[in-house]
């Protein structure tokens, strides 16, 4: 302070600089490069027990007894739970909860917490667990969707026959007529792995159970606090005031975040058992049992095209292996209908979706949620029909733009639509015409496109409130203060809001404080899912802004003694617009503004109006948004056709986020986007024995490192989405989904071989050569047998 | 197991501890002297979260022994700013946005400066070579190279 150059009474600049589309660094920043950021696990825990689950070692099985009497003995253990402790079942959603915290009957998966201690230290906490067992009947277990379906499979779930958690058939549009009129149909099957998340930060949770006033304080990894306040009390049948979530800093989500998880709920349990405090680190291997990631999925599909490349219509059939719990499951399966939406102009479309139940570890939301697997699927077919048409992929999709403003055959709105700019974009950046099918063997070219929803249209937990609330606070010092209840995971999401309500105020950055995330202090947010954060809570950001913009244009107006509609406000000065007067500093506009009512408080909020909150049919409320992002990408690729090897050696990507309030967290964004799905392209899978995790840890879990990640050249493409705050929308997940399929397009330009599973390691790429190589021989033969017989007639 | 006094520098201070010879140096810098800046993010040597220097060579502080440093210099992501003002790599993962979630970022920004300490003027090959083993799940890397790059260009360390 003492260093500044201005005298305090100064008059600032009198003007605007912009805040929104600005590269602003994070708001944020400087604590995490300077390792001052406290994540959960970073908290000061004087005094705190330390807690440990113990899971179960079966897959599927009733539970008889579990045995904790001797763990309870050990000196040092200050508290055992068990299933015993909680009868109330939880999940996100409120029509779909069918898991205890701690298994009570069955347990469902490997790993499955079964019972929890809380000590005085590790080496007793471990071997407190080591006394424990399990009493069980144990019953068949399925890993994977046909056995889970077969006719006599046992159910996980009493009221789920066939372990089919959510069966969807929706029909838009005439199908049958579609298909009659496309010059060629064509149908293909293809296979996604399961992919997680692997957050940096493994999961971790501090409770403390104030047993004098029976009071939950919960510090968790969460990306909805609000969720997590809900469950808890539920769980621990306690009065939601009693209750305070504290979200500090987070390393990532990515999705495996947004429902409130099963340790978050066992934290506070035993912690109230222990009255007292109770600290929950989990391992890494128990981050990967926690899971909620990308299900197993398989996906058949049939589209119809003319010979113009037009998209007559579409039927897609997905299966989805959904793990041990219900979940976000339901939302899932209806994302990847919703979503063959929105995007291109399909007259009609029919969808078959199956989630189903299996006795592996929970999936979940995983960033691009439901829609990843499908759309992979949707752009290599396309791009493979397009070949076989002899006409270009780019063109096939310019064939098939839609007219936006528009409202698709299943009653999602489109007001904004950059995909046509973001073709361009990709096309001459990658020098598509001239270099596609003419790069040296081995080489090639490929592109998908994808969309994404900014923020779900309708909340998980429907209300009545608006879908989003924000406090700014003014005080006499002229700081003003952001209070949100969105949770910053890394995205960036409190440097946004704080731009938005800069932009608006037009004063200096510096001014502004973002707290986020306590529920005693912060208004209640829906949470950061579905990217709706920038959308949704910007909104609201903004409305607060205009709302404490015009006190303060009022009070300025009384000291200049002008009207309201009379002032204008250029950076930090307020002035009668046209005068001579060189006006008045934002401080003193502060205190006349204080003058009678002390600090001041705004809420702004923001509601998504019916008219976008999708049609009447059964499932209706998944998909629609009130804005969706669009990106497409190609990348340049190298296949080893001796060892299989996939080398990404280029990645261009084309979004549109609507209006990029800040490029830089724009564009990391969208490479990080881009870069996740090249890992599930090319080597992440979480693979399972009975069950067992076969390498639950980032070795085995193939992440691609620094060596091996490509350049990502992003552009951005601005459509101004007319509702969007500024003109913004989605940045943060669209561009997963375009590079996966461009990845297997561009390996067929490498190679000539279309690949049909993911990822695509080096043994399923020689497969696949193998394969083509087999196929083309014998075709080879059946022509050449084919001339010597008919040489024979002749 | 019993404990030992441990003699160490730690981020320029000299110290005297009584740890246990099986204790991790990672737990030593977090539980013992209290600098949580150094991360654990996976089960033992596979992300890089918790690189730390030791003599000034990128460590893996979740699989070395506290005692393993005895009578050496240990620095850790704590030690690199001046009071409050960042160095220029610290800069360079700020302003360049090689920091999203920032979880990885100490283990980063000590496995960079471990990078300039021997090689002031670095390749983008040395830099992929000297991150190689530390994972980053949000940035895709690209703002990570960027952020080393310019503080290589403002003048390294």
């Amino acid at each position: 302070m003492s260093d500044r150059k201005q005298p305090a009474d100064a008059m600032p600049a009198a003007t605007a600089a912009p805040m929104v589309g600005r590269r602003a660094p994070l708001i944020d920043g400087v604590e995490k490069v300077s390792g001052r950021a406290q994540y959960t696990a970073d908290l000061e825990h004087t005094g705190a027990l330390v807690g440990r689950i113990y899971r179960s070692p079966y897959s599927h099985a009733e539970v008889i007894r579990v045995h904790v009497d001797e763990a309870r003995a050990l000196p040092g253990v200050v508290a055992v739970i068990t299933g015993d402790v909680c009868d109330q079942p939880f999940g996100i959603l409120p029509i779909a909860q069918n898991e205890f915290p701690l298994a009570r009957d069955k347990v469902r998966y490997r790993g499955e917490p079964v019972a929890a201690v809380a000590a005085v230290d590790e080496a007793t906490a471990e071997q407190a667990l080591r006394l424990i067992r399990m009493e069980v009947k144990e019953l068949p277990a399925y890993y994977d969707a046909e056995a889970a379906r077969a006719p006599d499979a046992v159910n996980l779930h009493d009221d789920r026959d066939g372990n089919l958690e959510r069966e969807v058939h929706q029909e838009f549009g005439d199908v049958s007529a579609g298909f009659a009129a496309a010059d060629i149909v064509r149908e293909d099957s293809y296979e996604c792995a399961e992919v997680t998340h692997v957050h940096m930060e493994p999961h971790a949770a501090l409770a403390e159970y104030d047993a004098e006033r029976d009071r939950i304080t919960l510090h968790s990894v969460t990306q909805v606090p609000f969720y997590v306040h809900l469950r808890v009390a539920q769980c621990l049948n306690m009065d939601e005031s009693q209750i305070r979530v504290i979200k500090p800093f987070i390393g990532g989500g990515f999705g495996a975040r947004t429902e409130t998880l099963n340790f978050e709920i066992i934290a506070c349990l035993v912690a109230r058992a222990a009255k007292g405090r109770v600290r929950m680190i989990l391992t890494r291997e128990e981050t990967f049992l926690t899971h909620r990631g990308r299900q197993r999925t398989s996906v058949k599909l049939k589209i119809g095209l003319t010979k113009e490349g037009k998209i007559t219509a579409c039927d897609c059939e997905v299966v989805q292996l959904g793990g041990a719990y219900g979940g976000y499951g339901i939302v899932t399966i209806l994302y990847s209908g919703a979503l063959l939406n929105a995007i291109y102009d399909i007259p009609a479309v029919h969808y078959n979706g199956y989630r189903v139940y299996a006795n592996t570890p929970p999936c979940g939301a995983m960033r691009g949620h439901g829609t990843v697997d499908m759309r992979y699927a949707f752009e290599c077919l396309l791009d493979a029909m397009a070949c076989e048409m002899g006409l270009d992929p780019i063109a096939v999709r310019r064939a098939n733009l839609l007219q936006a403003p528009m409202t698709t055959i299943n009653g999602m709105k489109v007001d904004s639509y950059g995909l046509p700019e973001c073709l361009d974009w990709i096309e001459s950046a990658s020098g598509w015409k001239e270099r596609r099918g003419k790069l040296p063997s081995g080489k090639g070219l490929g592109m998908g496109c994808s969309h994404y929803v900014s923020g779900a249209a309708k909340p998980v937990h429907w209300t009545g409130e608006p879908h989003a609330v924000v406090n700014l606070k003014l005080d006499f010092d002229g700081g003003i203060t952001i209070l949100t209840g969105a949770s910053d995971i890394g995205q960036g999401s409190s440097t946004i809001l704080a731009q938005v309500v800069g932009e608006v105020l037009s004063v200096d950055f510096n001014r502004l404080t973002v707290i986020a995330n306590d529920s005693r202090i912060t208004p209640k947010d829906n949470g950061s899912y579905s990217s709706r954060v920038t959308f949704m809570v910007g909104n609201a950001a903004l409305d607060a802004a205009q709302q404490l913009k015009q006190v303060l244009i009022e009070a300025a107006a009384r000291k200049l003694e002008a009207n309201p509609e009379d002032i204008e406000c250029l950076g930090e000065v307020y002035r009668v617009s046209g005068g001579q007067d060189p006006g008045i500093p934002f401080k003193d506009v502060v205190t006349e503004a204080l003058v009678d009512t002390g600090t001041i408080t705004v809420k702004g909020t923001f509601t998504v109006p019916r008219a976008y909150q999708g049609g009447k049919y059964k499932g209706a409320a998944v998909g629609p948004s009130m804005a969706y992002s669009f990106s497409a990408a190609a990348v340049e690729i190298t296949v080893d056709d001796v060892t299989g090897r996939i080398i990404v050696d280029k990645v261009w990507v084309a979004h549109d986020c609507g209006f990029a309030l800040n490029p830089l967290s724009v564009e990391g964004q969208v490479q990080g986007a881009a870069w996740m799905g090249l890992g599930q392209a090319l080597s992440e899978e979480t693979a399972y024995h009975e069950g067992l995790p076969f390498g639950p840890n980032i070795l085995d879990y193939r992440v691609p490192t620094i060596v091996e990640s490509p350049d990502i050249q992003v552009k951005i493409v601005e459509s101004i989405d007319p509702n969007g705050p500024f003109g913004a929308k989605e940045a943060s997940e669209a561009a997963l989904s375009s590079i996966i399929p461009a990845i297997a397009n561009a390996v067929y330009d490498a190679i000539g071989v279309r690949t049909k599973e993911t990822p695509m390691t080096p043994d399923r790429i020689m497969d696949a050569i193998v394969k083509h190589e087999r196929e083309t021989k014998k075709a080879a033969a059946v022509s050449a047998a084919g001339r010597i017989s008919s040489g024979d007639a002749a | 197991m019993a404990k030992s006094i441990l003699r160490l520098t730690v981020n320029g201070a000299e110290r005297e501890d009584a740890v246990s010879g099986n204790m991790l140096l990672l737990d030593y810098l977090r539980e013992v002297v209290g600098l949580t800046g150094t991360k654990t993010g996976c089960d033992g040597g596979e992300c890089g979260a918790c690189t730390v220097l030791v003599d000034g060579r990128p460590r893996l502080s979740c699989i070395s022994l506290a005692s393993s440093c005895a009578g050496r210099k240990v620095e850790t992501i704590e030690s690199c700013a001046q009071g409050s003002i960042l160095s220029r790599l610290q800069k360079g993962f700020h302003e360049k946005l090689g920091s999203q979630c920032g979880y990885c970022t100490p283990g980063m920004i000590m496995a960079a400066k471990g990078l300039l300490l021997k090689n002031p003027n670095p390749t983008e090959d040395d830099i992929r070579d000297a991150l190689g083993g530390n994972i980053c799940r949000c940035t895709g890397y690209v703002k990570i190279i960027e952020a080393v790059q310019s503080a290589v260009a403002e003048g390294g360390l």
